[in-house]
Protein backbone atom coordinates (compact mmCIF):
# COMPACT_ATOMS: atom_id res chain seq x y z
CA UNK A 1 0.00 0.00 0.00
CA UNK A 2 1.27 3.45 -0.89
CA UNK A 3 2.32 5.56 2.06
CA UNK A 4 0.32 8.64 2.86
CA UNK A 5 2.18 11.89 3.41
CA UNK A 6 1.35 15.08 5.20
CA UNK A 7 2.84 18.48 4.28
CA UNK A 8 3.95 20.70 7.16
CA UNK A 9 4.33 24.39 6.32
CA UNK A 10 5.46 27.45 8.23
CA UNK A 11 5.75 30.93 6.73
CA UNK A 12 8.07 33.90 7.10
CA UNK A 13 6.25 36.91 5.75
CA UNK A 14 8.04 40.23 5.19
CA UNK A 15 5.83 43.31 5.00
CA UNK A 16 7.07 46.79 4.02
CA UNK A 17 5.48 49.31 6.36
CA UNK A 18 3.61 52.32 4.98
CA UNK A 19 5.75 54.95 6.71
CA UNK A 20 6.74 58.12 4.88
CA UNK A 21 10.38 57.76 5.92
CA UNK A 22 12.88 54.97 6.43
CA UNK A 23 13.28 53.14 9.73
CA UNK A 24 16.47 54.88 10.91
CA UNK A 25 16.76 58.10 8.84
CA UNK A 26 14.64 60.85 7.33
CA UNK A 27 14.90 59.59 3.73
CA UNK A 28 11.69 59.08 1.76
CA UNK A 29 10.32 55.57 1.22
CA UNK A 30 8.45 56.59 -1.97
CA UNK A 31 8.51 53.78 -4.53
CA UNK A 32 10.07 54.32 -7.95
CA UNK A 33 12.44 57.28 -7.40
CA UNK A 34 15.55 57.57 -9.62
CA UNK A 35 18.40 55.39 -8.22
CA UNK A 36 19.98 56.59 -4.96
CA UNK A 37 17.92 59.79 -4.79
CA UNK A 38 16.45 58.62 -1.45
CA UNK A 39 19.71 57.97 0.36
CA UNK A 40 21.89 59.51 3.06
CA UNK A 41 24.97 58.49 5.08
CA UNK A 42 22.80 56.40 7.47
CA UNK A 43 21.10 54.17 4.88
CA UNK A 44 24.28 53.77 2.83
CA UNK A 45 26.17 52.66 5.95
CA UNK A 46 28.77 55.43 6.11
CA UNK A 47 31.16 55.29 9.08
CA UNK A 48 30.16 57.64 11.87
CA UNK A 49 26.50 57.90 10.88
CA UNK A 50 23.98 57.03 13.60
CA UNK A 51 20.50 55.50 13.26
CA UNK A 52 17.49 57.04 15.06
CA UNK A 53 14.34 54.91 15.23
CA UNK A 54 11.15 56.04 13.45
CA UNK A 55 8.40 55.94 16.11
CA UNK A 56 5.72 55.10 13.52
CA UNK A 57 7.48 51.80 12.80
CA UNK A 58 7.01 50.73 16.44
CA UNK A 59 3.36 51.78 16.34
CA UNK A 60 2.61 49.87 13.11
CA UNK A 61 4.40 46.78 14.43
CA UNK A 62 2.39 46.98 17.66
CA UNK A 63 -0.85 47.48 15.72
CA UNK A 64 -0.21 44.36 13.62
CA UNK A 65 0.79 42.40 16.73
CA UNK A 66 -2.34 43.39 18.64
CA UNK A 67 -4.56 42.58 15.64
CA UNK A 68 -2.98 39.10 15.46
CA UNK A 69 -3.41 38.39 19.18
CA UNK A 70 0.27 38.71 20.09
CA UNK A 71 1.85 39.64 23.41
CA UNK A 72 3.80 42.88 23.12
CA UNK A 73 7.39 42.67 24.37
CA UNK A 74 7.46 45.72 26.62
CA UNK A 75 11.26 45.74 26.84
CA UNK A 76 12.55 45.24 23.34
CA UNK A 77 15.69 46.11 21.42
CA UNK A 78 17.51 45.78 18.12
CA UNK A 79 20.31 43.41 17.19
CA UNK A 80 22.82 43.27 14.36
CA UNK A 81 22.74 40.39 11.89
CA UNK A 82 26.17 40.26 10.29
CA UNK A 83 26.77 39.26 6.68
CA UNK A 84 28.62 40.59 3.64
CA UNK A 85 26.61 41.38 0.53
CA UNK A 86 26.65 44.56 -1.58
CA UNK A 87 22.93 45.23 -1.05
CA UNK A 88 23.71 45.63 2.66
CA UNK A 89 26.13 48.58 2.93
CA UNK A 90 26.72 48.34 6.72
CA UNK A 91 27.74 44.67 6.47
CA UNK A 92 25.03 44.04 9.03
CA UNK A 93 21.27 44.28 8.96
CA UNK A 94 19.59 45.88 11.95
CA UNK A 95 16.94 43.38 13.04
CA UNK A 96 15.56 41.81 16.23
CA UNK A 97 16.63 38.38 17.42
CA UNK A 98 16.53 38.23 21.22
CA UNK A 99 13.54 40.40 22.08
CA UNK A 100 11.21 40.72 19.05
CA UNK A 101 8.42 43.28 19.56
CA UNK A 102 5.53 40.76 19.31
CA UNK A 103 5.27 37.11 20.34
CA UNK A 104 2.80 34.24 20.74
CA UNK A 105 -0.06 35.36 18.52
CA UNK A 106 -2.51 33.59 16.24
CA UNK A 107 -4.62 34.22 13.17
CA UNK A 108 -7.94 32.45 12.60
CA UNK A 109 -8.34 31.23 9.05
CA UNK A 110 -11.07 29.57 7.02
CA UNK A 111 -10.19 27.91 3.72
CA UNK A 112 -12.33 27.74 0.58
CA UNK A 113 -13.19 24.12 1.37
CA UNK A 114 -14.30 25.12 4.87
CA UNK A 115 -11.34 24.13 7.08
CA UNK A 116 -11.29 26.42 10.14
CA UNK A 117 -8.17 26.65 12.26
CA UNK A 118 -5.87 28.97 14.14
CA UNK A 119 -2.38 29.48 12.73
CA UNK A 120 -0.03 30.42 15.55
CA UNK A 121 2.40 33.30 15.17
CA UNK A 122 5.77 32.65 16.76
CA UNK A 123 6.93 36.27 16.58
CA UNK A 124 6.89 39.54 14.67
CA UNK A 125 10.09 41.56 14.53
CA UNK A 126 11.12 44.91 13.06
CA UNK A 127 14.03 45.23 10.66
CA UNK A 128 15.41 47.20 7.74
CA UNK A 129 15.16 46.28 4.06
CA UNK A 130 18.25 45.94 1.83
CA UNK A 131 19.14 47.81 -1.35
CA UNK A 132 18.45 46.53 -4.86
CA UNK A 133 21.13 44.84 -6.96
CA UNK A 134 21.00 45.11 -10.73
CA UNK A 135 23.34 43.03 -12.84
CA UNK A 136 25.11 44.99 -15.53
CA UNK A 137 25.34 42.90 -18.67
CA UNK A 138 27.88 45.19 -20.32
CA UNK A 139 30.54 45.58 -17.69
CA UNK A 140 30.47 42.21 -15.93
CA UNK A 141 29.67 44.07 -12.74
CA UNK A 142 26.72 44.71 -10.44
CA UNK A 143 24.98 48.01 -9.77
CA UNK A 144 23.37 48.94 -6.47
CA UNK A 145 20.46 51.28 -5.79
CA UNK A 146 20.09 52.02 -2.05
CA UNK A 147 16.67 53.70 -2.24
CA UNK A 148 15.13 50.63 -0.60
CA UNK A 149 17.94 50.26 1.95
CA UNK A 150 16.47 51.10 5.36
CA UNK A 151 12.82 50.88 4.36
CA UNK A 152 11.06 49.47 7.44
CA UNK A 153 9.91 45.87 7.42
CA UNK A 154 8.16 43.61 9.84
CA UNK A 155 8.79 39.89 9.56
CA UNK A 156 5.90 37.74 10.70
CA UNK A 157 7.05 34.23 11.58
CA UNK A 158 4.35 31.57 11.89
CA UNK A 159 4.54 28.22 13.63
CA UNK A 160 4.53 25.17 11.29
CA UNK A 161 0.74 24.95 11.54
CA UNK A 162 -0.32 24.81 7.88
CA UNK A 163 -0.89 21.56 6.01
CA UNK A 164 -1.76 22.60 2.43
CA UNK A 165 -1.34 25.34 -0.16
CA UNK A 166 -4.98 26.22 0.45
CA UNK A 167 -4.31 26.91 4.14
CA UNK A 168 -1.24 28.97 3.25
CA UNK A 169 -3.27 31.14 0.85
CA UNK A 170 -6.04 31.59 3.45
CA UNK A 171 -3.43 32.62 6.05
CA UNK A 172 -1.75 35.11 3.70
CA UNK A 173 -5.08 36.59 2.63
CA UNK A 174 -6.09 37.02 6.26
CA UNK A 175 -2.77 38.67 7.12
CA UNK A 176 -2.99 40.95 4.10
CA UNK A 177 -6.57 41.93 4.89
CA UNK A 178 -5.70 42.66 8.53
CA UNK A 179 -2.62 44.73 7.69
CA UNK A 180 -4.41 46.67 4.94
CA UNK A 181 -7.28 47.47 7.31
CA UNK A 182 -4.73 48.80 9.79
CA UNK A 183 -3.17 50.93 7.05
CA UNK A 184 0.22 49.50 8.06
CA UNK A 185 1.11 48.42 4.49
CA UNK A 186 -0.45 48.08 1.06
CA UNK A 187 0.77 44.45 0.96
CA UNK A 188 1.32 44.18 -2.80
CA UNK A 189 3.03 40.90 -3.63
CA UNK A 190 3.97 41.95 -7.17
CA UNK A 191 5.69 45.13 -5.98
CA UNK A 192 7.36 43.28 -3.14
CA UNK A 193 5.69 45.13 -0.27
CA UNK A 194 4.59 41.67 0.94
CA UNK A 195 6.98 38.73 0.46
CA UNK A 196 6.59 35.17 1.68
CA UNK A 197 9.24 32.52 2.30
CA UNK A 198 7.83 29.01 2.64
CA UNK A 199 9.35 26.46 5.04
CA UNK A 200 8.12 23.04 4.05
CA UNK A 201 8.67 19.44 5.10
CA UNK A 202 6.74 16.23 4.58
CA UNK A 203 6.18 13.34 6.95
CA UNK A 204 4.18 10.14 6.94
CA UNK A 205 0.66 10.62 8.25
CA UNK A 206 0.57 9.75 11.92
CA UNK A 207 4.25 10.56 12.58
CA UNK A 208 5.00 12.98 15.41
CA UNK A 209 8.45 14.01 14.26
CA UNK A 210 8.87 16.67 11.59
CA UNK A 211 10.76 15.82 8.41
CA UNK A 212 13.76 17.84 7.20
CA UNK A 213 12.55 21.17 5.89
CA UNK A 214 13.60 23.39 3.03
CA UNK A 215 13.03 27.11 2.70
CA UNK A 216 11.72 28.52 -0.56
CA UNK A 217 12.19 32.10 -1.69
CA UNK A 218 11.21 34.29 -4.64
CA UNK A 219 7.45 33.77 -4.39
CA UNK A 220 5.76 36.92 -5.64
CA UNK A 221 2.19 35.87 -6.32
CA UNK A 222 -0.39 33.60 -4.71
CA UNK A 223 -0.19 31.47 -7.86
CA UNK A 224 3.59 31.06 -7.52
CA UNK A 225 3.19 30.15 -3.82
CA UNK A 226 0.62 27.51 -4.68
CA UNK A 227 2.77 26.01 -7.46
CA UNK A 228 5.92 26.10 -5.34
CA UNK A 229 4.23 24.24 -2.47
CA UNK A 230 2.88 21.53 -4.78
CA UNK A 231 6.24 21.22 -6.53
CA UNK A 232 8.33 21.07 -3.35
CA UNK A 233 5.97 18.60 -1.67
CA UNK A 234 6.26 16.21 -4.62
CA UNK A 235 10.04 16.66 -4.85
CA UNK A 236 10.47 15.74 -1.18
CA UNK A 237 8.09 12.76 -1.36
CA UNK A 238 9.95 11.44 -4.43
CA UNK A 239 13.26 11.69 -2.56
CA UNK A 240 11.87 9.82 0.45
CA UNK A 241 10.27 7.13 -1.73
CA UNK A 242 13.64 6.62 -3.44
CA UNK A 243 15.23 6.22 -0.03
CA UNK A 244 17.19 9.47 -0.33
CA UNK A 245 17.45 12.21 2.29
CA UNK A 246 15.95 15.68 2.03
CA UNK A 247 18.75 18.24 2.45
CA UNK A 248 18.06 21.26 4.64
CA UNK A 249 18.65 24.18 2.28
CA UNK A 250 17.28 27.38 0.79
CA UNK A 251 15.77 26.97 -2.65
CA UNK A 252 14.72 29.50 -5.23
CA UNK A 253 11.44 28.94 -7.05
CA UNK A 254 11.34 29.61 -10.79
CA UNK A 255 7.68 30.02 -11.67
CA UNK A 256 8.27 29.97 -15.43
CA UNK A 257 10.06 26.63 -15.33
CA UNK A 258 7.84 25.45 -12.45
CA UNK A 259 10.81 24.09 -10.52
CA UNK A 260 13.08 25.10 -7.68
CA UNK A 261 16.84 24.93 -7.36
CA UNK A 262 19.16 25.31 -4.36
CA UNK A 263 20.39 28.85 -3.67
CA UNK A 264 23.39 28.14 -1.52
CA UNK A 265 24.92 24.95 -0.26
CA UNK A 266 25.19 23.80 3.32
CA UNK A 267 28.97 24.34 3.29
CA UNK A 268 28.67 28.12 3.43
CA UNK A 269 25.75 28.01 5.84
CA UNK A 270 25.29 31.47 7.38
CA UNK A 271 26.61 32.28 10.81
CA UNK A 272 25.14 35.70 11.49
CA UNK A 273 26.82 36.37 14.87
CA UNK A 274 23.91 38.44 16.16
CA UNK A 275 24.61 40.89 18.96
CA UNK A 276 22.73 43.88 20.44
CA UNK A 277 23.11 47.03 18.34
CA UNK A 278 25.02 49.52 20.51
CA UNK A 279 23.85 52.47 18.35
CA UNK A 280 20.20 52.05 19.33
CA UNK A 281 18.86 52.38 22.86
CA UNK A 282 16.24 49.94 24.19
CA UNK A 283 12.52 50.50 23.66
CA UNK A 284 10.23 50.48 26.69
CA UNK A 285 6.58 50.10 25.77
CA UNK A 286 4.29 51.18 28.60
CA UNK A 287 0.81 49.79 29.28
CA UNK A 288 -0.56 53.23 28.36
CA UNK A 289 1.15 53.14 24.97
CA UNK A 290 -0.31 49.69 24.24
CA UNK A 291 -3.77 50.94 25.27
CA UNK A 292 -3.42 53.97 22.98
CA UNK A 293 -2.54 51.81 19.98
CA UNK A 294 -5.39 49.43 20.85
CA UNK A 295 -7.88 52.29 21.07
CA UNK A 296 -6.78 53.59 17.66
CA UNK A 297 -7.37 50.23 15.90
CA UNK A 298 -9.97 50.69 13.14
CA UNK A 299 -13.04 48.50 12.70
CA UNK A 300 -11.77 45.24 11.18
CA UNK A 301 -13.46 42.97 8.62
CA UNK A 302 -15.21 40.58 11.09
CA UNK A 303 -16.87 43.48 12.96
CA UNK A 304 -17.73 45.20 9.69
CA UNK A 305 -19.48 42.05 8.46
CA UNK A 306 -21.75 42.01 11.49
CA UNK A 307 -22.51 45.72 11.25
CA UNK A 308 -23.25 45.61 7.50
CA UNK A 309 -25.71 42.77 8.05
CA UNK A 310 -27.60 44.76 10.70
CA UNK A 311 -27.31 48.19 9.12
CA UNK A 312 -27.63 47.53 5.39
CA UNK A 313 -29.34 44.13 5.14
CA UNK A 314 -27.20 42.93 2.23
CA UNK A 315 -26.68 39.29 1.19
CA UNK A 316 -23.84 37.52 3.09
CA UNK A 317 -21.97 36.84 -0.14
CA UNK A 318 -21.96 40.53 -1.08
CA UNK A 319 -20.88 41.54 2.42
CA UNK A 320 -18.02 39.04 2.22
CA UNK A 321 -16.73 40.53 -1.04
CA UNK A 322 -17.16 44.16 0.02
CA UNK A 323 -15.52 43.78 3.42
CA UNK A 324 -12.85 41.52 1.89
CA UNK A 325 -10.59 44.49 1.25
CA UNK A 326 -10.40 47.84 2.98
CA UNK A 327 -10.46 49.70 -0.34
CA UNK A 328 -13.79 48.11 -1.35
CA UNK A 329 -15.29 48.67 2.11
CA UNK A 330 -14.16 52.32 2.12
CA UNK A 331 -15.68 52.97 -1.32
CA UNK A 332 -18.90 51.27 -0.24
CA UNK A 333 -19.22 53.24 3.00
CA UNK A 334 -18.30 56.61 1.55
CA UNK A 335 -20.59 56.23 -1.48
CA UNK A 336 -23.44 55.06 0.73
CA UNK A 337 -22.91 58.03 3.05
CA UNK A 338 -23.38 60.40 0.08
CA UNK A 339 -26.23 58.74 -1.78
CA UNK A 340 -27.99 56.95 1.08
CA UNK A 341 -28.73 53.82 -0.93
CA UNK A 342 -26.57 50.87 0.19
CA UNK A 343 -28.35 48.38 -2.08
CA UNK A 344 -27.63 50.36 -5.23
CA UNK A 345 -24.01 50.99 -4.21
CA UNK A 346 -23.57 47.29 -3.51
CA UNK A 347 -25.08 46.44 -6.92
CA UNK A 348 -22.57 48.69 -8.69
CA UNK A 349 -19.68 47.13 -6.76
CA UNK A 350 -20.82 43.52 -7.11
CA UNK A 351 -21.81 43.95 -10.77
CA UNK A 352 -19.94 46.40 -12.95
CA UNK A 353 -16.97 46.97 -10.63
CA UNK A 354 -16.16 43.27 -10.26
CA UNK A 355 -16.71 42.73 -13.99
CA UNK A 356 -14.29 45.52 -14.92
CA UNK A 357 -11.76 44.41 -12.29
CA UNK A 358 -11.76 40.95 -13.82
CA UNK A 359 -11.52 42.28 -17.38
CA UNK A 360 -8.67 44.65 -16.61
CA UNK A 361 -6.89 42.50 -14.02
CA UNK A 362 -7.25 45.21 -11.35
CA UNK A 363 -6.73 44.27 -7.71
CA UNK A 364 -9.17 45.74 -5.18
CA UNK A 365 -6.38 47.76 -3.52
CA UNK A 366 -5.80 49.51 -6.87
CA UNK A 367 -9.38 50.75 -7.22
CA UNK A 368 -8.99 54.49 -7.61
CA UNK A 369 -12.36 56.03 -8.47
CA UNK A 370 -13.89 58.46 -6.03
CA UNK A 371 -17.05 57.58 -4.11
CA UNK A 372 -18.49 61.01 -5.01
CA UNK A 373 -18.47 60.12 -8.71
CA UNK A 374 -20.21 56.80 -8.17
CA UNK A 375 -22.78 58.54 -5.94
CA UNK A 376 -23.40 61.19 -8.64
CA UNK A 377 -23.91 58.47 -11.22
CA UNK A 378 -26.44 56.67 -9.01
CA UNK A 379 -28.28 59.97 -8.49
CA UNK A 380 -28.46 60.60 -12.25
CA UNK A 381 -29.95 57.16 -12.84
CA UNK A 382 -32.45 57.71 -9.99
CA UNK A 383 -33.56 61.00 -11.54
CA UNK A 384 -33.85 59.25 -14.92
CA UNK A 385 -31.36 61.71 -16.37
CA UNK A 386 -29.56 58.78 -17.96
CA UNK A 387 -30.71 55.26 -18.65
CA UNK A 388 -28.99 52.15 -17.35
CA UNK A 389 -27.02 51.33 -20.48
CA UNK A 390 -25.63 54.88 -20.67
CA UNK A 391 -24.86 54.61 -16.93
CA UNK A 392 -22.78 51.48 -17.53
CA UNK A 393 -20.89 53.22 -20.28
CA UNK A 394 -20.21 56.24 -18.04
CA UNK A 395 -19.16 53.96 -15.18
CA UNK A 396 -16.47 52.39 -17.35
CA UNK A 397 -15.00 55.89 -17.65
CA UNK A 398 -15.29 56.47 -13.89
CA UNK A 399 -13.63 53.11 -13.22
CA UNK A 400 -10.76 53.77 -15.63
CA UNK A 401 -10.17 57.51 -15.32
CA UNK A 402 -12.32 58.69 -12.41
CA UNK A 403 -14.11 61.21 -14.63
CA UNK A 404 -16.85 63.47 -13.22
CA UNK A 405 -20.03 61.81 -14.55
CA UNK A 406 -22.13 65.01 -14.48
CA UNK A 407 -19.68 66.95 -16.63
CA UNK A 408 -19.04 63.94 -18.87
CA UNK A 409 -22.74 63.28 -19.60
CA UNK A 410 -23.22 66.98 -20.32
CA UNK A 411 -20.24 67.20 -22.59
CA UNK A 412 -21.05 64.04 -24.57
CA UNK A 413 -24.77 64.86 -24.71
CA UNK A 414 -25.75 61.54 -23.15
CA UNK A 415 -28.74 62.80 -21.19
CA UNK A 416 -31.99 60.99 -21.74
CA UNK A 417 -34.32 62.95 -23.98
CA UNK A 418 -37.29 63.75 -21.79
CA UNK A 419 -39.03 65.71 -24.54
CA UNK A 420 -42.14 63.56 -24.84
CA UNK A 421 -43.22 65.19 -28.11
CA UNK A 422 -39.92 64.35 -29.82
CA UNK A 423 -40.02 60.79 -28.47
CA UNK A 424 -43.61 60.26 -29.60
CA UNK A 425 -42.74 61.57 -33.05
CA UNK A 426 -39.83 59.13 -33.37
CA UNK A 427 -42.00 56.25 -32.19
CA UNK A 428 -44.68 57.06 -34.70
CA UNK A 429 -42.08 57.01 -37.47
CA UNK A 430 -40.74 53.65 -36.30
CA UNK A 431 -44.23 52.19 -36.14
CA UNK A 432 -45.02 53.47 -39.64
CA UNK A 433 -41.78 52.03 -41.01
CA UNK A 434 -42.30 48.54 -39.52
CA UNK A 435 -45.81 47.34 -40.45
CA UNK A 436 -44.80 43.66 -40.17
CA UNK A 437 -43.78 44.02 -36.50
CA UNK A 438 -46.95 45.97 -35.77
CA UNK A 439 -49.02 43.21 -37.36
CA UNK A 440 -47.10 40.55 -35.38
CA UNK A 441 -47.75 42.41 -32.15
CA UNK A 442 -51.42 42.83 -32.97
CA UNK A 443 -51.51 39.15 -33.79
CA UNK A 444 -50.46 38.35 -30.20
CA UNK A 445 -46.68 38.18 -30.55
CA UNK A 446 -45.69 40.09 -27.42
CA UNK A 447 -42.02 39.74 -28.41
CA UNK A 448 -42.46 41.98 -31.43
CA UNK A 449 -42.59 45.01 -29.16
CA UNK A 450 -39.00 44.35 -28.13
CA UNK A 451 -37.85 44.91 -31.69
CA UNK A 452 -39.77 48.22 -31.89
CA UNK A 453 -38.28 49.38 -28.56
CA UNK A 454 -34.84 48.51 -29.88
CA UNK A 455 -35.40 50.44 -33.12
CA UNK A 456 -36.62 53.46 -31.16
CA UNK A 457 -33.59 53.38 -28.83
CA UNK A 458 -31.35 53.18 -31.87
CA UNK A 459 -33.09 56.13 -33.50
CA UNK A 460 -32.72 58.07 -30.21
CA UNK A 461 -29.01 57.12 -30.10
CA UNK A 462 -29.58 55.33 -26.83
CA UNK A 463 -30.61 58.50 -25.04
CA UNK A 464 -34.18 57.56 -24.15
CA UNK A 465 -35.62 56.04 -21.04
CA UNK A 466 -36.66 52.49 -22.01
CA UNK A 467 -39.63 52.67 -19.59
CA UNK A 468 -41.06 55.75 -21.31
CA UNK A 469 -40.42 54.28 -24.76
CA UNK A 470 -42.34 51.18 -23.81
CA UNK A 471 -45.23 53.17 -22.42
CA UNK A 472 -45.63 55.53 -25.38
CA UNK A 473 -45.11 52.70 -27.85
CA UNK A 474 -48.01 50.77 -26.34
CA UNK A 475 -50.21 53.87 -26.55
CA UNK A 476 -49.30 54.41 -30.21
CA UNK A 477 -49.86 50.75 -31.05
CA UNK A 478 -53.26 50.81 -29.34
CA UNK A 479 -54.31 53.59 -31.67
CA UNK A 480 -53.33 51.66 -34.81
CA UNK B 1 45.26 31.15 30.10
CA UNK B 2 42.20 29.03 30.57
CA UNK B 3 40.84 29.52 27.05
CA UNK B 4 42.53 28.02 24.02
CA UNK B 5 41.57 29.07 20.47
CA UNK B 6 42.05 26.29 17.93
CA UNK B 7 43.44 26.74 14.42
CA UNK B 8 40.03 25.77 13.00
CA UNK B 9 38.30 28.49 15.03
CA UNK B 10 40.69 31.20 13.91
CA UNK B 11 40.32 30.06 10.26
CA UNK B 12 36.52 30.16 10.58
CA UNK B 13 36.46 33.58 12.29
CA UNK B 14 38.75 34.83 9.53
CA UNK B 15 36.35 33.62 6.83
CA UNK B 16 33.35 35.21 8.57
CA UNK B 17 35.17 38.54 8.97
CA UNK B 18 36.67 38.35 5.44
CA UNK B 19 40.20 38.68 6.88
CA UNK B 20 43.28 36.98 5.48
CA UNK B 21 45.87 36.46 8.19
CA UNK B 22 49.39 35.16 7.80
CA UNK B 23 50.70 32.53 10.23
CA UNK B 24 52.23 35.08 12.56
CA UNK B 25 49.05 37.14 12.67
CA UNK B 26 47.01 33.99 13.31
CA UNK B 27 49.08 33.13 16.36
CA UNK B 28 48.72 36.67 17.69
CA UNK B 29 44.97 36.63 17.09
CA UNK B 30 44.62 33.28 18.87
CA UNK B 31 46.43 34.71 21.88
CA UNK B 32 44.40 37.97 21.88
CA UNK B 33 41.06 36.20 21.56
CA UNK B 34 41.95 33.77 24.35
CA UNK B 35 42.84 36.69 26.64
CA UNK B 36 39.57 38.43 25.85
CA UNK B 37 37.61 35.29 26.68
CA UNK B 38 39.54 34.91 29.96
CA UNK B 39 38.63 38.48 30.84
CA UNK B 40 34.95 37.85 30.06
CA UNK B 41 35.08 34.65 32.12
CA UNK B 42 35.76 36.76 35.20
CA UNK B 43 32.11 37.88 34.95
CA UNK B 44 31.14 34.28 35.59
CA UNK B 45 32.52 34.62 39.10
CA UNK B 46 29.80 37.13 39.97
CA UNK B 47 26.40 36.07 41.22
CA UNK B 48 23.99 37.62 38.66
CA UNK B 49 20.83 35.95 39.92
CA UNK B 50 17.93 38.33 39.41
CA UNK B 51 19.96 40.83 37.36
CA UNK B 52 18.34 41.78 34.05
CA UNK B 53 20.64 41.34 31.02
CA UNK B 54 21.91 44.77 29.96
CA UNK B 55 22.23 45.74 26.30
CA UNK B 56 23.21 49.36 26.77
CA UNK B 57 25.34 51.16 29.32
CA UNK B 58 23.41 54.44 29.44
CA UNK B 59 20.13 54.73 31.36
CA UNK B 60 18.40 56.04 28.23
CA UNK B 61 15.57 54.49 26.26
CA UNK B 62 12.87 55.42 23.71
CA UNK B 63 14.85 57.75 21.47
CA UNK B 64 12.61 58.27 18.45
CA UNK B 65 12.20 60.36 15.30
CA UNK B 66 8.84 61.50 14.01
CA UNK B 67 7.91 60.09 10.60
CA UNK B 68 8.76 63.25 8.63
CA UNK B 69 10.93 63.41 5.49
CA UNK B 70 13.99 65.54 6.26
CA UNK B 71 16.41 64.38 3.56
CA UNK B 72 16.29 65.35 -0.10
CA UNK B 73 18.22 64.07 -3.09
CA UNK B 74 21.90 64.04 -2.06
CA UNK B 75 22.91 61.32 -4.52
CA UNK B 76 25.74 63.39 -5.99
CA UNK B 77 27.54 63.49 -2.62
CA UNK B 78 26.51 59.97 -1.62
CA UNK B 79 27.90 58.51 -4.85
CA UNK B 80 31.29 60.10 -4.13
CA UNK B 81 31.66 57.31 -1.56
CA UNK B 82 31.04 54.60 -4.15
CA UNK B 83 33.93 52.43 -5.40
CA UNK B 84 32.60 53.16 -8.89
CA UNK B 85 29.52 54.75 -10.42
CA UNK B 86 27.22 54.09 -13.36
CA UNK B 87 23.71 55.38 -14.07
CA UNK B 88 23.57 56.98 -10.62
CA UNK B 89 24.25 53.59 -9.03
CA UNK B 90 27.11 52.09 -7.02
CA UNK B 91 29.26 49.97 -9.32
CA UNK B 92 30.52 46.87 -7.48
CA UNK B 93 32.16 43.56 -8.46
CA UNK B 94 29.72 41.14 -10.04
CA UNK B 95 27.61 39.48 -7.34
CA UNK B 96 25.23 36.58 -7.74
CA UNK B 97 22.15 35.77 -5.73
Amino acid sequence: MAKEYETVIGLEVHVELATKTKIFCGCSTAFGGAPNTHTCPVCTGMPGSLPVLNKQVVEYAMAVGLATNCDITQNCKFDRKNYFYPDNPQNYQISQLYLPICRNGHVDIETESGVKKAVRIHEIHMEEDAGKLVHDEWEDASLVDYNRSGVPLIEIVSEPDMRSAEEVIAYLEKLRQTIQYLGASDCKLQEGSMRADVNLSVREVGTEKFGTRTEMKNLNSFRAIQHAIEGEKNRQIDLIEEGKAVVQETRRWDDNKAESYPMRSKEDAQDYRYFPDPDLVPIHISDEWIERVKAAQPEMAPEKKIRYKEEFDLPDYDIGIITGTKQMADIFEETTAICGNPKKVSNWLMGETLRLMKETGTDPEDLSFSPKHLADLIAMVDKKEINSSVAKEVFEKIFAEDIDPVAYVDEKGLKTVNDEGALRKTIEEIVAANPQSVADFKGGKEKAIGFLVGQTMKAMKGKADPGSVNEILREVLAQQ
Amino acid sequence: MANVISDETIEYVGILAKLELNDEEKEQAKKDLAEMLDYIDELGELDTTGVEPMSHVFPVNNVFREDVVTNGDDSENILKNAPGEKDNMFLVPKTFD
